[in-house]
């Protein structure tokens, strides 16, 4: 007891590194088994491999799959490719490049996270390893933080009334272990760890991709300057955050929220004085 | 594919106006605009869309607006003498913050943990704001409507009346923020704009049941309220509309749209009828008293869905954004 205090424990997270996912979805596998996640029903959405859909309340992880006629960067697969006469694309030439990117969504934990900022109940809170977590016997569905969300991550579970999200498993972070997904993750592309160390360790993969001539490699949810603070879970994309359904530029709401309320308490101020206006003048 | 207009023939129609894709013909203008186009990941929303009931949050700003600026009516009736005005704006006020309340709660996922409201108190949360809000303004509306209704403790009611009049504007106006602290876009980008709809809409509301509550010799100020508060409405909305971009749009199409067409026409009429020709006849001023408060329904319900049909498109939440990336040099 010198007085001076240590920091406990380093804020944690996820760096997802799309460019290695082959889509096996063992993380939604994990996640759903280590969480007792409700299943969501045998959907098939028809439009990819994809038939989860995206993240809310009973997935908390989520694989994108998408299609696109594009060579894979970096790739030089020699001029004598051999036409295997698979269909084309619609309104595609036959025998173009052909790419498919795969990436593993999650809840960011963001830095500012508006879900956090608009429970009225405290049910969301920050915990010690710097993540969001939902307290299920406190929340009483009221489902602010799911508009709220600027990912689309958290949402209400319809016969259960409350709001669950990802944890970043609270429960196997607490017992030292990796969270369930990373743990199942076959080519590391979810690797688990020290926010700062995950974050240098991003910088240099994507300087690499870089050098490989893959210039639409880029990072998101790494730059601690932008509208969420930054975010716990971040990525390496392979194309714009909109291709995978990640919005673009998200920014938490609750940065306009002190110009909303100088806004209401004028709006209050001239509702009163307003109305009060209506009793001068004619006693009618 | 992951640009819309490559793969989702189930798309709104207005998808294909947005993206420039021209199916069949081949007529019409070629985009000025370059790149309108914008990618998303099978036309699937970025956001989760809100999961409240139009009918129990919409209902419930529409109550607690009314009953809000109905105290402030009722305060000052009671104030310059005029009972009847006084008596129906207290009866009014308590019946419309009980049905907001039981809104309330009936739309939460967990009703019989309502109090978990009183947990915490947290200025970044408008709906813990309103929670505290409402458990004083509620008990202060209530004694100033039973004291009023049965004579009992006459001086309680009086400063109930009055301390439910000071707390009327807050409980009408904190549910803009509450509305506008969200992600979705066409409630978000209205936020300077929207508490002046609110009130403005509120205030008519309670100006069309002082009219319908009140005889004509009272109910002057009523009649002033409607028609004060149908122009502060309809200016803060047009204001508002201007200066949201893209996610004006919902305000003018589909189920919001209509809504908020059938709001202009319900408080113009409102304020017309009841406003004007309400001075002179009943008939007038009953009709348009139920104008205006129809008229302050459709406003909350238009804004409401049209927020739904926002998050339910991801070109609301993609477009903006990747404009204001585009103006950064990103």
């Amino acid at each position: 007891m010198t007085g001076t205090c240590e920091d406990p424990q380093p804020r944690v997270g996820f760096f997802t590194d799309t460019s290695v996912c082959i889509g096996c979805k063992a993380c939604e596998v994990a996640c759903k088994e280590w969480n007792a996640i409700p299943d969501t029903g045998l959907d098939f959405t028809g439009k990819s491999y994809d038939n989860t859909g995206g993240l809310g309340a009973d997935t908390w992880r989520h694989v994108a799959f998408i299609e696109q006629r594009k060579p894979l960067g970096g790739q030089d697969t020699g001029r004598s490719t051999v036409d295997l006469g698979m269909p084309a694309m619609p309104g595609q030439e036959e025998g173009s490049e052909f790419r498919w990117l795969m990436a593993s969504d999650v809840c960011k934990h963001c830095t500012h996270a508006a879900c956090l900022d608009v429970c009225p109940t405290g049910a969301l809170f920050r915990t010690e390893f710097g993540t969001v977590v939902v307290q299920e016997d406190i929340c009483n569905g009221c489902g602010y933080c799911v508009p709220a969300c600027p990912y689309g991550v958290i949402d209400q579970r319809e016969d259960d009334g409350r709001v669950w999200k990802c944890t970043m498993c609270y429960d196997r972070l607490g017992a030292g272990q990796e969270p369930a997904c990373a743990k199942a993750c076959p080519t590391d592309s979810i690797q688990f760890g020290e926010l700062d160390v995950l974050r240098a360790r991003a910088d240099e993969r994507l300087a690499q991709l870089h050098d490989a001539g893959i210039d639409d490699a880029q990072l998101y949810g790494r730059d601690p300057d932008d509208g969420v603070g930054g975010t716990s879970a971040f990525f390496l994309l392979l194309d714009r955050p909109e291709v995978y359904g990640l919005p673009p530029d998200p920014v938490v709401t609750t940065r306009d929220l002190p110009t909303m309320w100088r806004r209401a308490a004028t709006a209050a101020g001239a509702l009163l004085v307003g109305l009060a206006a209506t009793f001068l003048g004619s006693k009618r | 594919m992951t640009d819309i207009h490559e793969q989702d023939s189930a798309a709104p129609p207005d998808r294909t106006a947005v993206t420039g894709r021209r199916k069949g013909r081949g007529r019409g203008e070629q985009p000025m605009v370059p790149d309108a186009s914008f990618a998303s990941y099978y036309g699937r929303p970025v956001l989760n869309k809100p999961t409240w009931q139009a009918r129990d949050i919409a209902g419930y700003f529409f109550l607690g607006g009314l009953a809000g600026a109905s105290s402030v009516l009722a305060a000052g009736a009671q104030l310059t003498g005029r009972p009847a005005l006084a008596r129906g704006c207290k009866a009014g006020a308590l019946v419309a913050i009980s049905g907001s309340l039981f809104a309330l709660v009936h739309d939460l996922g967990r009703p019989a943990r309502f109090v978990n409201m009183l947990r915490v108190a947290k200025p970044t949360s408008p709906m813990s704001v309103g929670t505290w809000l409402l458990t004083a303004y509620g008990p202060a509306a209530g004694a100033a409507a039973v004291s009023e209704l049965t004579g009992l403790l006459p001086r309680v009611g009086r400063v109930a009346s009055v301390a439910a009049g000071l707390l009327g504007p807050a409980v009408a106006a904190y549910t803009a923020p509450l509305l506008a602290n969200t992600a979705v876009p066409t409630w978000h980008a209205g936020h300077r704009d929207l508490p002046f709809v609110f009130v403005g809409s509120a205030a008519a509301a309670a100006g069309g049941l002082g009219m319908l509550v009140a005889p004509v010799a009272e109910a002057g100020p009523a009649r002033r309220a409607v028609l004060t508060g149908a122009l502060c409405e309809l200016t803060a909305a047009a204001r508002m509309e201007r200066t949201m971009g893209l996610a004006a749009e919902p305000l003018h199409t589909g189920r919001g749209g209509t809504l908020m067409r059938a709001a202009r026409a319900l408080t113009v009429t409102g304020a017309v009828l009841g406003g004007m020709l309400g001075r002179r006849s009943r008939a007038a001023a009953v009709l348009g008293g139920v104008a205006a408060l129809a008229g302050s329904a459709c406003t909350r319900f238009g804004i409401f869905h049209a927020g739904v049909a926002s998050a339910e498109d991801p070109k609301y939440t993609v477009r903006p954004q990747r404009e204001r990336l585009r103006a950064s040099g990103l």
